[in-house]
């Protein structure tokens, strides 16, 4: 009797496991497919000289020397830096605040939110361009208003000091998405927290110092490591700005970015190997970066239920 | 936790019982705060201005005449419909249209089948090494794409499907990471009472998802669609890497050639690079109308899920 059940119970659950697996199962073979045995291969790649038509020359470690001394992978990398560490803080910053208006916009939040969110449905390609047209030096919109209110604005698209902050800004035209994020996140603060704090005689800046940011710093947080890892990875908008096809007449090293780099070596050169050795260290960079802001999050994060911050 | 709307309007503030309205009182308080009310509407128009008048100056540009592009007026000074005309000779338009539509709808539906299905074979079963597994699904989410970017080239290369459009969405039948966990999310907050007796009406485990778990999570697979058929529309990158062929562009790429074609190689005509981001963006904005509810929400929920 005892036995007979056990034995139900285990074709049961042999049955279930089953169709678990089915159900998995493209997954599990996509998993195969197109993550681990990528993985694995662009590891042996990053080893060899690859350039499609011929078979992989193995050469060691050479690739990685090589990622050292090749000035424009150094430079890629600080364009790529450069980029991350100015639009991801001012992203963040202008969405929150964007998103604070909005909670005292009562009734017109909906409309606002809308169109906020906009220009992110406009097509990388599109942002591009319109980056180039919105930023021209000559006949640009944006130095037309800056001229209006007496700034001489420089040539954001040409001289070199100015195209990543002219990329950084064209950037911000879609934060409309985080604000959306950090909307959420502000109208789930409890209200009697702030009712609180009102009591004990808090000002705004301290209720948003010590209730919001608590509050939201979970979002924030989220925001930080996934949009750093986004900018880090950029690559549309500066692609179509500043590489044309064909041997990259147009190419300007300011604009330079890690990833565009690495799609050139790889499909513009056909330097296979080399790039899978990028890749790697892209791989190990953005490990490191994320594995800092999550140790340095984890102390500031204040999670509900847990006594301080 | 989903299936209740995430974002509700802010409630408008109810007038205090306890506090009678005195007509004094109620002219004398919007005038206290009148100034401060008079900023937010001022800050919150200033940058309404910057997020749309990118797009409206697009549009107007796309009416103007090649001398007229960048004079920067609202209104067209001699509006024209030529660049809408002229588009269609300069470039296959018609035919990058009906690839990228192609792409995107076998894209995003193969997505959602696909991620449903795994996201309900996670949601629903108690198997040993669920949680591992699991894990592995999110964990592959850190993975930058470059790292995977050349071996997949290599196998789509070694099945001759370089050239072809099959790259641009095949893979997208084996789930993708991000809507899993989404769709995960939303059949774990369906009841299981609701699974329970189905199963004792004699549900299989197919009818199971079919007619009560996909049913019921119609919210997050618009979600999923939406959001794939938008990645899918814009991309750039794999239209870079695997169409050769400018008669298998998708838009996207056709509007990268064009930049290269008309706006660098000394044939100027940015009125029809105008125009062709007016025609490539337009569908975007079109299903952003359309799942407006779905795309605010599901933008939303990924940051509290996070």
């Amino acid at each position: 009797m005892d036995t007979a059940r056990t034995y139900r119970l285990r074709k049961r659950n042999r049955r279930q496991t089953r169709n678990a697996l089915l159900f998995i199962s493209p997954w599990i073979l996509g998993f195969l497919v197109f993550t681990l045995w990528p993985i694995l291969y662009s590891g042996y790649l990053s080893l060899t000289d690859y350039d499609v038509l011929n078979d992989p020359n193995f050469v060691g470690l050479e690739n990685y020397r090589q990622l050292g001394q090749d000035p424009r992978v150094m430079l890629s990398l600080r364009n790529t830096m450069f980029y991350a560490a100015l639009s991801v803080p001012l992203h963040i910053g202008i969405a929150l605040l964007l998103a604070m208006l909005l909670m005292r916009a009562r009734r017109a939040t909906g409309f606002f939110r809308t169109v906020f969110y906009l220009p992110n449905m406009t097509p990388p390609v599109a942002v591009g361009i319109l980056l180039l047209l919105l930023f021209n030096g000559h006949n640009g919109l944006v130095n037309a208003v800056l001229g209006f209110v007496g700034i001489p604005g420089p040539d954001w698209t040409t001289d070199s000091t100015w195209i990543k902050p002219g990329l950084v800004l064209m950037s911000l035209w879609t934060l409309g998405g985080s604000t959306i994020i950090l909307l959420a996140a502000l109208n789930n603060v409890p209200r009697d927290l702030y009712d609180a704090a009102l009591v004990d005689g808090a000002g705004p800046l301290r209720r948003f110092t010590s209730v919001t940011v608590p509050m939201i710093s979970g979002t924030l947080f989220f925001l930080v490591i996934v949009n750093t890892i986004a900018a880090l990875q950029s690559f549309t908008e500066a692609y179509t700005a500043y590489f044309g096809a064909g041997n990259g007449t147009y190419s300007n090293d300011a604009a330079l970015f890690y990833v565009i780099y690495l799609f050139r070596q790889a499909f513009e050169y056909l330097n296979m190997g080399f790039a899978s050795a990028m890749a790697w260290l892209l791989f190990a960079i953005i490990m490191v970066i994320t594995a800092i802001q999550y140790v340095v999050g984890r102390k500031l994060v204040f999670y509900e239920g847990e006594d301080g911050g | 936790m989903a299936s209740t709307p995430i974002l509700k309007p802010v409630p408008a503030v109810e007038p205090d019982p306890g506090r009678v309205p005195v007509p004094e009182l109620s002219r004398t308080r919007p005038k206290r705060r009148s100034p401060l009310k008079l900023l937010l509407w001022l800050a919150l128009l200033a940058a309404m201005a910057v997020f749309v008048y990118p797009l409206v100056w697009l549009v107007s540009a796309s009416f103007k005449p090649q001398s007229e592009v960048f004079d920067n007026r609202l209104f067209p000074q001699t509006p024209t419909l030529a660049n809408y005309v002229e588009i269609w000779n300069a470039a296959p338009l018609a035919l990058w249209m009906g690839n990228t539509v192609l792409v995107t709808v076998l894209a995003a539906v193969a997505v959602t089948l696909s991620s449903s299905m795994v996201a309900w074979g996670f949601a629903y079963y108690r198997f040993r090494g669920r949680n591992a597994l699991f894990f592995l699904v999110l964990a592959t989410m850190m993975l930058p794409g470059a790292v995977t970017l050349i071996p997949t080239f290599l196998i789509w290369n070694a099945l001759g499907q370089v050239g072809t459009l099959t790259p641009l969405w095949a893979g997208n039948l084996f789930g993708s990471a991000f809507y899993i966990f989404l769709l995960r999310q939303f059949f774990l907050g369906v009841p299981r009472q609701i699974f329970e007796a189905a199963r004792t009406d004699g549900a299989n485990d197919w009818q199971l998802f079919r007619h009560f778990a996909l049913p019921l999570c119609k919210p997050a697979l618009i979600v999923t669609l939406l959001f794939e058929a938008q990645a899918a529309w814009t991309d750039l990158m794999r239209p870079l890497i695997y169409l050769r062929d400018s008669s298998t562009f998708t838009v996207p790429r056709g509007l990268k050639a064009m930049v290269d074609q008309f706006g660098f190689a000394g044939n100027w005509h940015w009125e029809l690079i105008v125009t062709a981001s007016v025609i490539t963006t337009l569908p975007m904005i079109v299903m952003f109308f359309i799942g407006q509810r779905h795309f605010i929400e599901g933008v939303a929920t990924t940051g509290l899920k996070g």
